[in-house]
């Protein structure tokens, strides 16, 4: 509905008058052949009645009026081929306007395009679904009050309307692959969702590298999802996973999607993560891992994202690459950064480091720091076992 | 749809008769003119400094006066742009090209226009 009158809040409405208008209707006069085409008829014919008095109102409603054009005259019988490619581009580029909050774009993403109910957004996001409720009505009330257009973005603005888009679907997969008990099934709910806007984008927008990269991805990461998670609902790190339970044909169509991105020669940082997955998705344990390679790509990456973060992932390849003592210094020298010295997930990995070069009191230290800074339930139950581990 | 550009500076704006000033005007004439023939503008002026403002206020029939602005903002409020555009991204696209943008910042106000949605 919302991709044919343009509008969220005209379609929700009128999606509630048509429902209305069958409860009065139906009992008296029978059940429609098609309830849903009936539905969709009535409820696109209440839109365009209300779109038609806005219109009257407005001399300037550009999405009423383009919606009213020529072509959109036809029955309900029509309606599902009506929905075409360019309303779903528009209606997700509408969703992700960086105009919007990046807790707005996501959650109107979530419910406008996947279809989510609020109850569930609410829940993958461990927000209250009032306060979800709140937010999704804030959101479309500045679509409208603002006047964000439902449509794809003039050519000048793609790349940074794109990167919009991209990020908000890997933060919904992210929501999603982070998460290792608890909601689980909300969760996963979210990697396969994210999966599918994936696909979709990369359907509607071919030859757009980063957007088949983000597939790519997204593939090669959830490939890895059974694996991730022990027995008792515990994180279970990369090197010590069951390899046997990574899903061969996703990693097969990553890696093939990788390629294909890159080879078109304009790399950015989902072709480039994603060619980091694929490094892991070839090799055969963690010892077989091409670490070389994957430091390379994490130095590109950091031409495209300085971040400390992406940093700190380069210098645990290093370690790999070239032994624990070379990837401590890295970390130690991040560590002197004030921000990022309270970011426990340094600490778990220098006490990683030192654990595998057999210093037990330094790696029991800094598994200390990182618990004293606060780290998720199952990552604590993580640290806990690594502590009794080395005190034993 | 109509936009209100609240044009912020966040450093004190050049004094009259300076060579900073004649540029910064020599800008706004540019971006203004740019919108005047593009169709979008409808008005738009500088304003004198928060501290040539009076504020005023009516209390139980009393109008009261206050010398300066109704709200001290670190940044200076230095002027408005009206604009007629098409859609949002329409009118972030011209907001971005006031010099304000640049040196300071641009809010993008939607008017509320009779019979428009609110």
């Amino acid at each position: 509905m919302t991709r044919l009158v343009g509008d969220l809040e005209v379609a929700e409405d009128a999606v509630q008058e048509a429902c209305a208008a069958a409860v009065a209707q139906w009992p008296a006069a029978g059940f429609p052949a098609s309830p849903r085409a009936w539905l969709v008829g009535v409820a696109r014919h209440k839109a365009l009645d209300h779109l038609r008095r806005e219109a009257a109102r407005q001399a300037k409603e550009v999405a009423a009026s383009a919606e009213l054009g020529p072509g959109r005259a036809d029955t309900a019988a029509g309606v599902a081929d009506e929905a075409t490619d360019d309303d779903q581009l528009g209606l997700i580029f509408m969703c992700c306007h960086p105009a919007l909050s990046l807790a707005a774009q996501t959650a109107l993403t979530l419910r406008s395009i996947c279809g989510l109910r609020t109850a569930e957004i609410a829940a993958a996001f461990l927000v209250p679904e009032p306060t979800m409720a709140q937010r999704l009505v804030r959101a479309k009330r500045k679509i409208t009050q603002a006047g964000i257009a439902m449509r794809m973005p003039p050519a000048a603005d793609v790349p940074a309307r794109l990167a919009a888009v991209l990020r908000v679907i890997f933060l919904v997969f992210t929501e999603g692959h982070m998460a290792t008990s608890g909601q689980a099934l909300v969760r996963d709910e979210l990697c396969d969702r994210a999966l599918r806007l994936a696909r979709e984008l990369t359907r509607l927008l071919p030859g757009q590298p980063e957007v088949t990269g983000l597939l790519a991805l997204i593939l090669l990461t959830d490939a890895r999802r059974s694996a991730r998670v022990g027995a008792a609902g515990e994180p279970v790190q990369l090197a010590d996973q069951d390899r046997g339970r990574w899903d061969r044909a996703m990693i097969d169509e990553g890696r093939t999607l990788v390629e294909t991105a890159l080879a078109a020669g304009a790399p950015g940082p989902y072709q480039l993560r994603a060619a980091i997955a694929a490094c892991h998705g070839d090799a055969a344990s963690a010892d077989d891992t091409d670490w070389r390679q994957i430091v390379a790509l994490y130095d590109e990456l950091l031409r495209y994202e300085p971040t400390p973060v992406v940093a700190a992932n380069r210098a645990a390849a290093v370690a790999m690459a070239d032994g624990p003592a070379e990837g401590l210094r890295l970390l130690h020298d991040l560590a002197a950064d004030e921000a990022l010295a309270s970011w426990p997930p340094l600490h778990v990995a220098i006490a990683e480091l030192h654990r595998q070069r057999g210093d037990a009191s330094a790696a029991l230290s800094a598994y200390q720091a990182a618990l004293e800074l606060g780290v998720p339930e199952a990552q604590r139950t993580f640290i806990r076992h690594r502590m009794r581990g080395l005190k034993s | 749809m109509r936009y209100l550009f609240l044009l912020y500076g966040t450093s004190p704006l050049p004094e009259p008769g300076t060579p900073e000033h004649t540029a910064m005007y020599a800008d706004y004439a540019t971006a203004v003119q740019t919108m005047a023939e593009a169709g979008v503008l409808v008005s738009c002026a500088p304003l004198q400094p928060a501290s040539a403002s009076t504020t005023v206020r009516v209390r139980d029939g009393q109008t009261l006066l206050t010398d300066g602005p109704a709200a001290e903002l670190k940044e200076q409020f230095g002027g408005y742009t009206l604009v007629e555009c098409a859609d949002l991204d329409e009118a972030l696209r011209w907001a971005a090209r006031m010099p304000a943008a640049s040196d300071g910042m641009v809010e993008v106000r939607p008017v509320i226009t009779a019979g428009a949605p609110t």
